[in-house]
């Protein structure tokens, strides 16, 4: 049997757990297994259906009071008693950084390997998959040997898609677990913008150093502002002070996947790269016609971005009347 | 307050990574060498909790004798010491990385252990999101990944932790152990006196040795390129109507 941990949110699978779920419906095939689910901290019916519409024959529920909120520990001595009761032959979950965060320590827990962020997997006597390095830049061949495989998939490996068994079957998982891991729980949750973020903005207007100071970002929020979109930026920006980390698209950034990114005045190392190439389309503004970003993109255009971007505002504006 | 970093030697590429030929590491022949920009987000942190509340700041790598130019480069922006845990090459797996680094930390603390310590949240080449957490774990004290942002309150660490939107909050007793995200703070450049501390600071060299784990590389490879056929749609303002006909089409407007 092959064992997804679903991450779920708001009384909804999270997009990552669907893909997690569609990766593991290919993988359970592979390995000859059923595939089962497992949700930690409710027993909502939606979440198990929704499971079920995914693939999941059967999804283990598990609730408790120390459950009530996230914490690292508490996640991953669920996963570790699943693994010793539940027999699972592997155990999936997605790539989001909590799901990276509670598999490893399940993985700490049990003294057995983990491998992060999967592209694809074979299973075997001895597992072979590919996965992500450098956040994408590069890729590893790598193989593992483990009594029960601990995985996650990497975000965006695979494009979630229903799959065709029906119902799942709900059964309760009882855990034991001791007031130790409130330890690590959320104690407080602030939240500090609602409204359009930059990993779901339908349009990102990126700077780079070649827009030259913090106030030269003016005119690259007011084009954000007009269309409905946020302002990103490259690493060199957010070492300089010109913006604020939040913005910062790449690896150590955030990922993002707009219709449209606008990216002026950054060359395109890798490192940026990464975090935007989930984008739609991607317009390049740039005074160098070789640089990355250029012929990366699906359309550029060459020159001074100062000039550029007034002349596109004012060319929105004109025809919003 | 004493506090430890770890951090890992890794190159820095420009526009593309390239590999070597036989598939094992980053080819760096032509490039320099830098950490991840979390562990020097990491670095900086403890540096400032020091100024803070007094105390020291160690810097740990796992790698070979070359990563002392990470240790030194540490020592310049404000860490008190380096400690070099010996390997034949960085490139060892999760499990025995963490299994030495515990061992190391085990052997630098004694019976004074470190009030806090603190990892990237990922490694910027291998990024197995783990080595941190399985050290805490053998150390047995409390860790939470993804923290941008440090606090000391009475025993306590409080940290925080970015999701989309806002933050969570998290409490931890001392000794306690943080994966750090860049953006915890804007790390500072070398100083011409943190430069004379670097080169004359001795270093600690401990020899690692730890067992095989259950995870063994075969070869690194480039995803496949996409490749654009990219329009230009003009020079400078001029291009402007194009562009917006572009944003049209999309339905952004
Ligand atoms: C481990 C690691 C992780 C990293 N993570 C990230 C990350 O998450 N995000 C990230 O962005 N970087 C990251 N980097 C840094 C990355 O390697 C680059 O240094 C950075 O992306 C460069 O930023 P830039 O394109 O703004 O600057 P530059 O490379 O200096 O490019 C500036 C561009 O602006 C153009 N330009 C100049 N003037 C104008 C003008 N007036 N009009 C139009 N164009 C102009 C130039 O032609 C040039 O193409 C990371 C690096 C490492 C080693
Ligand atoms: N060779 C190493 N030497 C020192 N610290 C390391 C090493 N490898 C990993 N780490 C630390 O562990 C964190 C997580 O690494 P990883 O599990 O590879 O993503 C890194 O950000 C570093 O802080």
């Amino acid at each position: 049997m092959l064992l997804v941990i679903l991450e779920h949110e708001n009384g909804q699978l999270v997009e990552a757990a669907r893909e997690a779920l569609t990766f593991g419906r290919v993988l359970a095939k592979k390995m000859g297994e059923d595939l089962e689910a497992a949700i930690i901290g409710s027993d909502d019916d939606d979440l198990v259906e929704a499971a079920g519409q995914y693939g999941a024959e059967t999804v283990h529920t598990v609730t408790h009071d120390l459950l009530t909120d996230y914490g690292p520990d508490a996640f991953g001595s669920v996963i570790a008693q699943m693994v010793e009761s539940l027999d699972p032959d592997a155990v999936l979950s997605c790539g989001s950084d909590r799901a990276n965060e509670f598999m490893a320590n399940a993985a700490a827990r049990l003294d057995a390997p983990f491998v992060a962020n999967c592209t694809d997997v074979n299973p075997g006597d001895t597992w072979a998959m590919t996965r992500i390095q450098w956040g994408g830049s590069l890729l590893e061949d790598a193989t593992l040997t483990a009594d029960v495989p601990l995985l996650t998939c990497g975000l965006h490996a695979v494009a979630a898609e229903i799959g065709d068994e029906e119902d799942a079957v709900a059964e309760e998982f009882d855990v034991d677990l001791d007031e130790s891991f409130t330890i690590t729980m959320v104690k407080d949750r602030v939240v500090q913008e609602a409204g359009v973020t930059l990993p779901t903005a339908a349009v990102v207007v990126g700077g780079g150093r070649g827009v030259g100071s913090e106030d030269g970002f003016g005119q690259l929020e007011e084009l954000a502002n007009l269309l409905g979109g946020r302002v990103g930026c490259s690493r060199a920006v957010t070492n300089l002070g010109w913006r604020p980390h939040a913005d910062q698209v790449g690896q150590t950034g955030t990922r993002i996947a707009p219709e449209i990114y606008i990216a002026s005045g950054i060359s395109g190392a890798i490192q940026h790269w990464v975090g935007a190439m989930a984008s739609k389309h991607i317009l390049a503004i740039n005074t160098d016609k070789e640089a990355n970003m250029v012929t990366k993109a699906d359309w550029a255009v060459i020159g001074d971005l100062h000039e550029v971007i007034p002349a596109i505002i004012a060319e929105v504006q004109s025809r919003k009347g | 307050m004493k506090i430890l970093c770890c951090v890992k030697r890794v190159p820095a590429p420009g526009a593309k990574i390239n590999v070597t030929a036989d598939g094992q590491d980053v080819d760096a022949a032509h490039l320099g060498f830098t950490m991840s920009p979390h562990e020097e987000c990491a670095v900086e942190g403890a540096v400032q909790l020091i100024e803070e509340h007094g105390g020291e700041v160690t810097v740990l790598t796992l790698g070979t004798g070359d990563a002392e130019e990470q240790l030194r480069y540490a020592v310049s922006v404000g860490a008190t010491h380096g400690v070099l845990v010996e390997a034949d090459t960085i490139q060892w797996d999760p499990q025995r990385t963490a299994q030495a680094i515990t061992a190391a930390v085990q052997e630098l603390e004694g019976d004074e252990p470190f009030d806090l310590i603190m990892f990237g949240n990922e490694s910027a080449d291998a990024g197995g999101f783990q080595v941190g957490i399985r050290i805490a774990m053998a150390l047995g004290r409390p860790i939470v990944q993804g923290i941008k942002g440090v606090e000391i309150g009475d025993d306590t660490i409080i940290a925080r932790r970015e999701i989309d939107g806002g933050f969570e909050v998290y409490e931890l007793p001392s000794p306690a152990v943080l994966g750090i995200k860049e953006g915890l703070n804007l790390p500072r450049y070398p100083t011409m006196k943190g430069r004379l501390a670097s080169k004359k600071v001795e270093l600690n060299s401990i020899t690692a040795s730890a067992a095989e784990g259950g995870q063994v590389r075969v070869k690194l490879h480039r995803p496949e390129e996409t490749v654009s056929e990219t329009v230009i749609l003009g020079m400078g303002a001029e291009a402007a109507a194009a562009v917006v006909d572009v944003l049209d089409e999309l339905g952004v407007l």
